[in-house]
Formats: C-alpha cells, sequence, structure tokens
C-alpha cells in the first residue's frame, strides 16, 4: 500500500534516522531538489550509508536520483542500489530518459548481482510526461506513478493554485493510466504544511480521481493523508467477510470458499488480508470503530 | 596541502575535516564525548581503513551523529580532500 | 545509608521507604503564623532587614511565580551581602538562570543552605560544582508545602514578590503590571513563617480578589519593580514543533482514548511545555469528536487550557502556577479559574487529599528513564542539575494513570538505560512511558496492557525500548559519579530518594 510518501532530503542526517517513525507507507530519500548543487557528493553517501544499515521495518525505502541530463545519475545509483531499496523515483520522467535509465539498472543490477530487478516509479511533472504517461504506465520497471504538481505547472508556464484545478486533466490522466496497467497512482505534495484544511481536501480530490496516495513533504502531513487513502468502511466490511469465508472453508477442508457468489482465490484473500492489516496499522477496525 | 570537509554541526550530524598526515590521527570534540569518545574514534578509523587511507589528520566536531552519519562523512571528506 | 531503591541517603536524612510508606505516619503541623498587630509599610530593604533583625544563620524563602523575571531574590541576596550576613539558608520555590548574582553569595558563604523544587542555570551549576557549604534540599512542590508545615523547612523570613497590594497589606497575583497570575507557591510560607514581607511595585487603595491575607503580613515594601513581565512569561511553555515529537503526542492521545482515560468528567495535567503539553491539541480533537467534557485541568496553566475553559470543554481551572499572560488574564476574570495553594496542590497531607490525588492521568517529561521506570528530571546524564521535580512526583503518584512522553533517543543519547543518574519519581508511580519507536507498560498494569493490545500501537517491555535506542547509537558508557553529595533530593514525604554528587569538571 502507497497511501503516503515521504519526501526526506538526503543531507540531513537528523530526519533521515527518523524517517521511519512517522508512519509514512514509504520514504524517499532525496538526492535530487532537497540537495544543493555542492552537497550531492555528501548526500550520496549518508543514503548509502543509511541504506546499508538501518533497519527499516514495514516502510518502503525508495530513493529519488538527479535525472539524466544532471550527469549524477549514474554514481546516484552506483551509490544505492542494493536489495533494500524497492524503487527508484526518477524526475522529470519522459520515455527517453526511462529507456536510458533502464539500460543503467540492468547493467548495474548485473554488475553486483544483485537478486531482484529496481522498480522505477517516474514522477510525471512535465508536459511531454503527460503526453506519454499512458506508455509510461506500461513500461517496464514502473510500478506507479507520481505527478510532480510544481515542475508541471512550470514547464506549462500556468499558475499553480492552492485548489489545483489546473492539474485536474494530469491528475484524471495519470490515475486512469495507472488503473488501466495495475499500478500505483500517486498524488503531487501539497506545499502549505500549516494549512491542514486543505490539504485534506486536495487529498480527497486526489482520491475521487482513483489516486491510492499522495506524497507529503512534512510528517505533520501523514495522518491526513493515510486516513484518506485508508481502506473506507465498504472496503473493511468486504475484507472481513473474504478472510472470515476463506478460514471458514479451511476449517470444513474445503479447497476453495466464495463469497457473493464469486470464488475467493489467493490473492484476492491476501488483497483482503493486507486491508484488515493496514486498517489495524490505521488504527481502525478496532472496538472503537464498531458502528 | 590537501583538505576536505563535510557534514554540518546541525544537531545528529557531525563536521568532519581530513587533512593529509603522517599515520592516523583524530581530534574529537563531542557533545556525547563522556559517553561515546571510544565509540566515534572507532568509527572514524574504521571508515578511513576501508577506503584504505593510512595518513591522515581528523578533526570530528560532533553533535551526535550516529555511527552510520559519521562514516558517511568522513567518507564524504576524503573522497573532497582526495578531489 | 541506603534507602529503599538502592540509593545513598546522607547523614541525617531519613531514607525513601517506598511512595506510601509516609501515609501511616502522624502528620504534624507546627503553629500557624498568628495575626500582626499591624501592617507595616516600608520602602526601604534595608529598614526591613532592621526592623526584622535579619541576621546571620537565618532561613529566608521566595516564591517563583516571576519565573526568568524575577528581581525580588537577588534584591534580597544583595542586602545579605552587602551587610556581610552568613551561612544564610535561602528557600526560593525554584531558581532560574535570572538568579545568577547568587552565585558570588555562594561562593562567599552569605548563602550556605539551599532549599528548592527546581533550579537551572548558574546557581544549579554553582551546586552541582559543590560550591554550596552545605547540602542543598531538593523538594517536590506538594513536599515543600509538607517540609513547611510541619517545620522541616522552617522559614525566619518569607520575601514574597506580589504584584499589587492594598492599603491593607492585602496581595494578588492577577492584577498590576508585573501581574503573574495565581500565587499558590507563596500561600505555605505565608501561612508558616515566622515573618512575611510582601514585595510589590504597586501599591492600590482596593485589590478584588486578594489571595495573600493582610492581616497576617508583617511588612509591605515597595519598590520601583519587582520584575520583568516579559521574563515572567519567558519561552518554557511553548508545545513542541519537533514532528517526533508530535507523533508523540498523537500516539499518547491514542493510547489515553483506548485505556478509558477520556471519558465524561475526567481530569487531567500536563507538563508545562514540549511533547507533554503537545499531547492537549490532540485530546481536544477527541473530546470535540466525541462531546466529551473534562471535570478539571490542573497544574502550571498555560493558554492551551483557557482556551478549552472559555470553550466549555474543562469545567474548572485548578491553578498553581500561571505560565503566560492568559492564563493571568482568565485567572483574574473567570471564576471558574480557581487558584490552589502549593499544600492543596500537592502536599501528601492535605485533608481530605490534594489536587493531583484527584487526577485521571498526567503527563510529563523525563531526562532520564530507568528498567525500574524511574525517571529522573533533575540532572542531565552527565550529573548537573538542570531541573528538580517541581510536581512530578506528586502528580505521578496521586494521578491513576502517569504517562511519561520522551524521544527515546536525543543527540544520540538513550533516554532509556538500565539505571537512571538521579531518582527524582519511583518507578512504582510510573505507569506508560511513550517514545516514538514504541510504548512500555509497567508490568505492574496488566490492566493497560489488556487494553491496549489489538490498538496498533507498538508496545513492547521497556528493556526492548532499551534495545531499539542501543541498536541506534551503540551502548554508551556511563560515567560513574564519584564525588562528594552536593544536593539531596527529597521525597514529598521528606524522605531522600536520591543524592545528587559533586561533577567534576
Amino acid at each position: 500500500m502507497r497511501r503516503s510518501l515521504l519526501f526526506i532530503p538526503g543531507n540531513n542526517p537528523a530526519m533521515l534516522q527518523n524517517a521511519d517513525v512517522f508512519g509514512a507507507d514509504g520514504i524517499i530519500l532525496d538526492l535530487e531538489d532537497a540537495v544543493t548543487v555542492a552537497e550531492k557528493d555528501a548526500a550520496r553517501e549518508l543514503v548509502k550509508e543509511y541504506l546499508n544499515t538501518w533497519e527499516f521495518g514495514a516502510t518502503e525505502v525508495m530513493v529519488r536520483v538527479n535525472g539524466l541530463s544532471s550527469g549524477w545519475l549514474g554514481d546516484d545509483l552506483d551509490a544505492v542500489l542494493g536489495d533494500k531499496l524497492t524503487a527508484i523515483v526518477y524526475p522529470k520522467a519522459d520515455l527517453a530518459s526511462l529507456r536510458e535509465l533502464d539500460r543503467i539498472l540492468s547493467e548495474l543490477e548485473r554488475r553486483k548481482g544483485l537478486a531482484k530487478r529496481i522498480g522505477v516509479v517516474p514522477i510525471v511533472e512535465s508536459a511531454t510526461g503527460v503526453v506519454e504517461t499512458d506508455a509510461i504506465a506500461t513500461f517496464p520497471r514502473v510500478g506507479g506513478i507520481l505527478l510532480g504538481g510544481e515542475d508541471f505547472t512550470a514547464d506549462m508556464e500556468i499558475v499553480r493554485t492552492r485548489e489545483g484545478a489546473e492539474l485536474a486533466y494530469p491528475r484524471a490522466k495519470i490515475a486512469i493510466a495507472c488503473r488501466a496497467a495495475g499500478i500505483d497512482a500517486i498524488d503531487t505534495p501539497f506545499a502549505d504544511v500549516a494549512d491542514a484544511a486543505a490539504l485534506e481536501r486536495d487529498a480527497r480530490v486526489a482520491k475521487s480521481l482513483g489516486f491510492g496516495g499522495k506524497a507529503v513533504i512534512h510528517p505533520n502531513q501523514i495522518e491526513i493523508v493515510n486516513r484518506v487513502f485508508a481502506p473506507d468502511v465498504t472496503e473493511l466490511r468486504w475484507a472481513r467477510r473474504v478472510v472470515a469465508a476463506a478460514a471458514d472453508a479451511r476449517k470444513k477442508g474445503l479447497g476453495a470458499s466464495s463469497l457473493d457468489g464469486k470464488m475467493i482465490d489467493r490473492p484476492v484473500e491476501l488483497r483482503a488480508a493486507k486491508i484488515l492489516e493496514r486498517a489495524a496499522a490505521c488504527g481502525l477496525g478496532g472496538p472503537d470503530d464498531e458502528e | 596541502m590537501k583538505i576536505g570537509s563535510a557534514g554540518t554541526l546541525e544537531s545528529n550530524d557531525a563536521l568532519v575535516t581530513v587533512r593529509e598526515g603522517v599515520g592516523i590521527k583524530i581530534a574529537i570534540d563531542s557533545i556525547v564525548d563522556a559517553f561515546f569518545h571510544d565509540q566515534i574514534d572507532a568509527a572514524v578509523r574504521g571508515e578511513l581503513a576501508l577506503l584504505g587511507v593510512t595518513g591522515a589528520d581528523v578533526a570530528v566536531a560532533d553533535k551526535g551523529a550516529l555511527d552510520c552519519t559519521l562514516r558517511a562523512r568522513v567518507r564524504a571528506a576524503v573522497k573532497r580532500m582526495e578531489g | 545509608m541506603k534507602n529503599d531503591l538502592g540509593r545513598d541517603v546522607p547523614e541525617g536524612f531519613r531514607p525513601f521507604r517506598g511512595a506510601d510508606a509516609s501515609t501511616t505516619e502522624p502528620h504534624r503541623l507546627i503553629p500557624a503564623k498568628p495575626a500582626v498587630e499591624k501592617t507595616v509599610f516600608s520602602v526601604s530593604l534595608s529598614d526591613v532587614f532592621d526592623r526584622l533583625g535579619i541576621r546571620d544563620g537565618m532561613t529566608l524563602s521566595f516564591h517563583h511565580h516571576l519565573r526568568d523575571g524575577d528581581f525580588v531574590i537577588n534584591m534580597v541576596g544583595a542586602e545579605c551581602a552587602r551587610r556581610g550576613l552568613k551561612d544564610l539558608t535561602f528557600a526560593p520555590s525554584s531558581v532560574f538562570p535570572c538568579h545568577a548574582p547568587l552565585v558570588p553569595l555562594i561562593e562567599s558563604g552569605t548563602i550556605t543552605g539551599l532549599v528548592t523544587n527546581y533550579m537551572n542555570g548558574p546557581v544549579a551549576d554553582a551546586v552541582a560544582a559543590g560550591k554550596l557549604k552545605r547540602i542543598a534540599i531538593m523538594d517536590t512542590h506538594g513536599g515543600r508545602a509538607r517540609a513547611i508545615e510541619s517545620g522541616d523547612l522552617p522559614i525566619d523570613v518569607a520575601f514574597l514578590a506580589v504584584p499589587r497590594v492594598d492599603r491593607q497589606g492585602n496581595g494578588t497575583g492577577c492584577e498590576g503590571r508585573s501581574a503573574c497570575g495565581s500565587l499558590g507557591y507563596a500561600v505555605p510560607d505565608a501561612a508558616y513563617a515566622r515573618r512575611v514581607v510582601l514585595v510589590t511595585d504597586e501599591i492600590a487603595d482596593a485589590v478584588a480578589k486578594p489571595e495573600l491575607d493582610g492581616r497576617f503580613v508583617d511588612i509591605v515594601l515597595e519598590v520601583p519593580s519587582i520584575g520583568d513581565p516579559k521574563g515572567i512569561v519567558s519561552g518554557t511553555t511553548r508545545l513542541t514543533r519537533d514532528p517526533v515529537g508530535l507523533k508523540i503526542a498523537r500516539d499518547t492521545a491514542t493510547l489515553l482514548l483506548r485505556i478509558g482515560a477520556l471519558r465524561d468528567g475526567f481530569s487531567m495535567q500536563t507538563g508545562a511545555g514540549g511533547t507533554s503539553l503537545a499531547v492537549v491539541p490532540y485530546v481536544r480533537r477527541i473530546m470535540v469528536e466525541r462531546g466529551l467534557k473534562a471535570r478539571f485541568a490542573s497544574g502550571g496553566i498555560t493558554a492551551q487550557y483557557v482556551e478549552m475553559l472559555e470553550s466549555g470543554l474543562v469545567r474548572t481551572l485548578k491553578d498553581v502556577q500561571c505560565f503566560d499572560l492568559d492564563a493571568v488574564r482568565s485567572r483574574r476574570e473567570n471564576a471558574a479559574h480557581e487558584g490552589i495553594s502549593a499544600s492543596e496542590y500537592g502536599n501528601p497531607f492535605f485533608a481530605p487529599a490534594p489536587v493531583v490525588d484527584l487526577l485521571d492521568f498526567v503527563i510529563l517529561g523525563a531526562t532520564e528513564i530507568d528498567l525500574g521506570f524511574n525517571v529522573n528530571v533533575t540532572t542531565d546524564s552527565l550529573g548537573r542539575i538542570i531541573g528538580g521535580s517541581g510536581g512530578h512526583a506528586d502528580t505521578a503518584h496521586g494521578a491513576k494513570t502517569t504517562i511519561v512522553t520522551t524521544n527515546l533517543v536525543k543527540a544520540r543519547l538513550p533516554i532509556v538505560m538500565e539505571r537512571v543518574t538521579t531518582v527524582t519519581t519511583p518507578g512504582e508511580d510510573v505507569d506508560v512511558i511513550v517514545t516514538e519507536r514504541g510504548i512500555a507498560v509497567n508490568p505492574k498494569r496488566p490492566d493497560i496492557l489488556a487494553r491496549l493490545e489489538g490498538s496498533g500501537l507498538n508496545v513492547v517491555p521497556i528493556a526492548e525500548l532499551m534495545a531499539i535506542a542501543h541498536r541506534m547509537t551503540g551502548v554508551p558508557v556511563r560515567p560513574a559519579s564519584r564525588g562528594r553529595i552536593v544536593a539531596a533530593v527529597r521525597y514529598r514525604d521528606g524522605t531522600v530518594i536520591d543524592v545528587v554528587r559533586q561533577t567534576g569538571r
């Protein structure tokens, strides 16, 4: 589940060592926009060291690398690629750069003898990126797409507003493409850290379009985002019934179980179990929440 | 004279400065010296050894950095020194 | 001699034998101060000293309601030094950095004894460095009231800063340009000191709701200024904005809900700032969502509590100390914002029971916690005095549930350790520790453990919290303290729960 992804500046030890405490589903260790040019090398060493030594528990760990044109991409990937990392977050993505990224990653994976292929979460934050969204969503390695509202509006030379009407089309396009490709759609961060009500509104707009989560830039935003994108009551009820039906079938020694006329196969059962687990982690599904 | 420095004086960080030298000399100024002096020294020493550095004067201004931060700062400082 | 926690007890002091040991003992009370014939008004401190015959060896007491903006203690100290007085005991209820001018008096032997509930800054450093000739005594807020009433702390002259006094000598903290609100810590002094001096910078014809009764005031001394209002509300009481602290605060509110502590009519107290105060907005949100109202909130009162009182979420505030101007205003204007004395607040012998005994829960801080749940708020891990119990040990004992909120690690130093440097509050009174990486419940509270199952909160044994910290930071070397005893930490019943030893420099 990727309801909330917290950006953590890669050159900040105090934040790196607390990154996993805030209950974000995933953290994005940032080597790109959060790090000044003069500190790119130091940030790289810090993130590399944390990846090698830290126990991140249930939190997913990703790294936003610098883009192809920066000249730092190769060093970034060489430093951070390893088994702890679940995805590379690639900025200002388009098909051309993704192809090159895929080539570099395959080479590095081979050279390092890595067990699994690392995923990529491209950030669609340009006009070209939006145009190529359908192809990006089905590109190999791509497990999700993150919308970058600030850079998108800058590329479009339009105004970035609080209510976000200008993002309606890219949001819809990304959400639909991701649904069709079976990958995660993650909404753009909300910049005003002090305005919780506006954050919630913005998150609900994204959810209503089909996004499964939202990037956040401050730990205080996580609670609201997790809540908005948490399994809702309908999902919870469904998940409980699935798990109960599956357990019942096992007790009776039956091979398969069904619910409402539909068979419950293993992935469905696992998904239901995950929903209950995540709900519990959100503090939902307990005695206080019984209606 | 070749010199490299990395890190900051923010809480939980360390500012590590490495100069070329003869043998390994480490000067530690840490807010948690009474509790972690030997550990800080070992982390710095260990990282220098991993990097194959046999001659360096290292100054560590430490604000409670964890070992992984110290190692990363030493590595970045050495690479900056080597240019 | 060792006490029940295995800690040293200096000669001539009684050892701590458990938090409830005193309840079976008879409580003796010295006679209360009799009324004076006539309250004298003076404008000269020297005149006051002459009239009262202040001499070597006396005990002078003060309150700390003017916090880091106080002028009175230094003023009195300077006069003592000017007269070449020696061997005085100063008993201010707290000492702040602004009291640095007392350090030369300590070094010169003008002041050789100190009794206080909290100290921070140059005076605390001087005591820790061994400059005070006699062992300092650190009481709790409730324990100081007990000590005064029982004669353990006999006061010759109480110099009480009072923002406004009327022509009969009645005093209030709620009015005047140096208004500081409730004078809770001044009340025991005013009732039991041999002589009482009100030091004020405003004499008025009348005072609306006097807290100090002029019939027991020997002298009113008028001075140009009793304190700096900016210093009075100085920085201690900000809610933390650190995201880690806020996570801890949020989890604490969730925990309170799970254990059933937030029911209609509950009572609460939190620490004066930082993470513990940050719990309040999260509790408030739960209260609004569920239509809950609190019976009372107590302790040091801040704007957050005033807001809850004024919105009808809390029925009464029981205020022993105002921490900001909003609290002062509310105390002055709102009858539901009551003032309580230090004795009513936390004296274990207050009849029928002190306010702390009525608390459903209290949220406190810590500099160190050990595997026995003992808490240190007196020294840092180097043994330097950075605070003191204040109301910590009092509320921890009285409240049904005591929760300590703290970062697990502060600048590489684990807060959870094998054995705290100094015990301020005994582990038997501490129920839950909430950190950002886990929550530990005292094994004495299986009821809390049971209610937290399935809550989604990460509940672990306290040894595991320490292990988690050590995996991050490495295992710190704990320097042993070897110096002579410089302070005795007195539990609220007058027994010594621990000592502070001189820190070598």
